[in-house]
């Protein structure tokens, strides 16, 4: 019987010819993934069982971006705690403030190879998927079972099959596509499943933009999320890995417990409404909504190509003085690309507020907390209650470019309309 | 007698623990603000055994350990729902916090009825109404884990009895029924 790619590289990684959804496996993994949030919490179990040793120092990263740089004591001790660690158990992969979003520095780094299974203590390790992996996102305690053995259990999802034809218009982008995909599937829509986004539309979706798209599976249940491999893959992994891998496809007779197709030609822009994701509109219906806060970054759409999108509206013009916009780049890479290219400077005189590469405004305890009452629009993955501060302020999720133009009028606006 | 605590669909990580408290690690410090956002008053309320019984989608959202965490450390002794987020479950479990899917239980409870579980056999009772309600039947190795009391107390025996530590499912697969 044929497989998925999900299947093949389950059944790779546990020493088995043939898997099947519903079967439990236990696997090798290629790399494992904590920061600086979930990290202390798999240190201090390592700690609890006895072990000294890693199993394999050189297929643990470590990356801080949740708090960084530290805002309070609690989160100093934290980073002081996982430094320690990294240099005891000499972790090749250590990225410490200033390197970026874990999400970023992975693929950055060449350590989100074709073929590999990935585990991280951060739910949106599906965004590596765009690489064609198999990337879950796992809690702390299962991550102490990795770093002490290098294997764990696995339940092999179902797979649901994603075809995307057609080009995505101007103003449209990768975040407007899987904001209609949540929307149309629900929250728990593919809960436990494998979503692999297949179809000639990816040809025209950039990597960053499969990142996206990979990203917010987790937002309808996703296990993990898969975009098979090609050429813009290779093109941007080259330079960035002397490791070999091997691509893995899907076969024909490969089963799909649900297809489902999108012409990525017909979308609009799209915004995810208080105080769910799968709460979708189309930007028409909700234009004119005040904002007194703008988020372009987070793990999901904070590249280059996000920056760009954002700088391109904003170049020469001055935001809402209703509006604080926070810019945070995905990474130190993203960061200097957009330093250079004279990016950062727009925002800098449309008056936006431009930070250090950290996950930011997005998780709500660092930087960027709403107050009651407040409405914020936001480049980043959740908009659930009190998620950025206050439980009685709004999150409206949209894209970049739909971020932007928001932001210059102080209300929410389609991006087609500038 | 445990009591229940009926809360709705997709009731997420942020809502169980928000994203401000993560930086502490001690379980007593985050109990004191579980499920904060929804209900102010729940962690000063709610009493050692209770139980939640919620909708679809339990625990969605972030991989964040702390919101099995700051629910046990406040009290609570198990969840019962129509189905989990998939990274919640496993961090239940591993917690050693019961996570039960149930289809209709959410419906035949009311806030303060008491309710009784019988893990093993896979049943939920409410005791104030009478009725009973069958839930999907927890796989042996993650009774095993919960007898122990969690992931890691579980690892730690198998350490003792093996000599190393031991995943205790073997490589042999095993078909589970487990679907949302």
């Amino acid at each position: 019987m044929g497989m998925t790619i999900a299947e093949k590289i389950l059944a790779r990684a546990s020493g088995r010819g043939q898997v099947s959804p519903g079967e439990i496996v236990e696997a090798e993994i290629d790399a494992a993934m904590i920061n600086d949030i979930t990290g202390p919490m798999v240190v201090d179990g390592l700690r609890e069982l006895g072990v000294d040793k890693v199993w394999d120092p050189d297929k643990i990263v470590i990356a801080f971006d949740h708090q960084v740089p530290a805002d309070s004591i609690d989160a100093a001790r934290n980073h002081i705690l996982l430094r320690k660690f990294a240099a005891k158990q000499e972790i090749s992969n250590f990225y410490d403030v200033f390197e970026g979003i874990c999400h970023q520095v992975l693929p950055e780094k060449g350590i989100a190879l074709p073929g590999r299974l990935i585990v991280g203590a951060d739910s949106h390790t599906c965004t590596y998927g765009a690489f064609g992996c198999f990337a879950a996102g796992i809690g702390s305690t299962d991550m102490v079972a990795v770093f002490a053995k290098g294997k764990l259990w696995f339940r092999v999802p179902e797979s649901v099959k994603v075809q995307i034809e057609g080009t995505l218009p101007k103003h449209v982008a990768s975040k407007d596509l899987i904001l209609q995909i949540i929307g149309d599937v629900g929250a728990d829509g593919a809960n436990y499943r494998s979503v692999e986004f297949v179809g000639a539309g990816l040809r025209s979706i950039s990597v960053a933009g499969r990142m996206t798209l990979c990203n917010m599976a987790v937002e309808m249940g996703a296990k993990t999320a898969i975009v098979p491999p090609d050429r813009l893959t290779r093109n941007y992994l080259a330079g960035r890995t002397k490791q070999s891998y091997k691509p893995v496809r899907s076969d024909r007779d490969a089963v799909y417990v649900e297809e489902l197709t999108y012409n990525a030609a017909k979308l609009e822009p799209k915004v995810a409404c208080p105080h769910s994701v799968d709460n979708v509109r189309a930007v028409r219906e909700v234009e004119g909504i005040e904002i007194d806060q703008a988020f372009l970054g987070s793990c999901t759409n904070g590249r280059l190509e996000d920056l760009a999108q954002a700088a391109r509206i904003l170049r020469g013009k001055r935001i809402s003085g209703r509006v604080r916009m926070i810019v945070a780049p995905a990474s130190k890479e993203v960061y200097l690309d957009a330093l250079e290219r004279g990016i950062l400077k727009v925002f800098a005189e449309a008056g936006a507020l431009v930070e250090a590469p950290c996950c930011a405004a997005c998780m709500g305890g660092h930087i960027g907390i709403l107050g009651p009452g407040e409405a914020c629009i936001s480049s980043s993955n959740r908009n659930f209650k009190g998620r950025m501060g206050s439980p009685e302020a709004k999150i409206y999720l949209a894209s970049p470019a739909t971020v932007a133009a928001s932001a210059l009028k102080g209300a929410i606006t389609d991006p087609r309309d500038l | 007698m445990p009591r229940a605590w009926v809360f709705g669909d997709n009731i997420d990580t942020d809502q169980i623990i928000a994203g401000r408290y993560l930086v502490k690690t001690d379980p007593r410090e985050l109990a004191k603000h579980a499920m904060e956002t929804i209900d102010p008053k729940f962690a000063t309320r709610v009493r050692a055994g209770d139980v939640i019984i919620a909708g679809r989608n339990f625990g969605c959202g972030s991989s964040r350990e702390h919101a099995p965490v700051a629910l046990k450390a406040a009290g609570i002794s198990a969840i019962v729902a129509e189905s989990f987020a998939r990274i919640f479950y496993r961090n239940a479990i591993n917690q050693g916090l019961p996570a039960v899917v149930c289809r209709r239980a959410r419906k035949g409870f009311k806030s303060g009825d008491e309710v009784e579980i019988d893990l093993e056999k896979g049943m939920v009772h409410n005791l104030t109404t009478g009725k009973s309600f069958k839930c999907e039947p927890l796989p042996e190795f993650i009774l095993r884990i919960l007898r122990a009391g969690g992931m890691l107390p579980y690892l730690k025996q198998s350490a003792e009895k093996g000599g190393e530590i031991l995943m205790g499912f073997g490589a042999r697969p095993t078909s589970v029924e487990w679907r949302r």
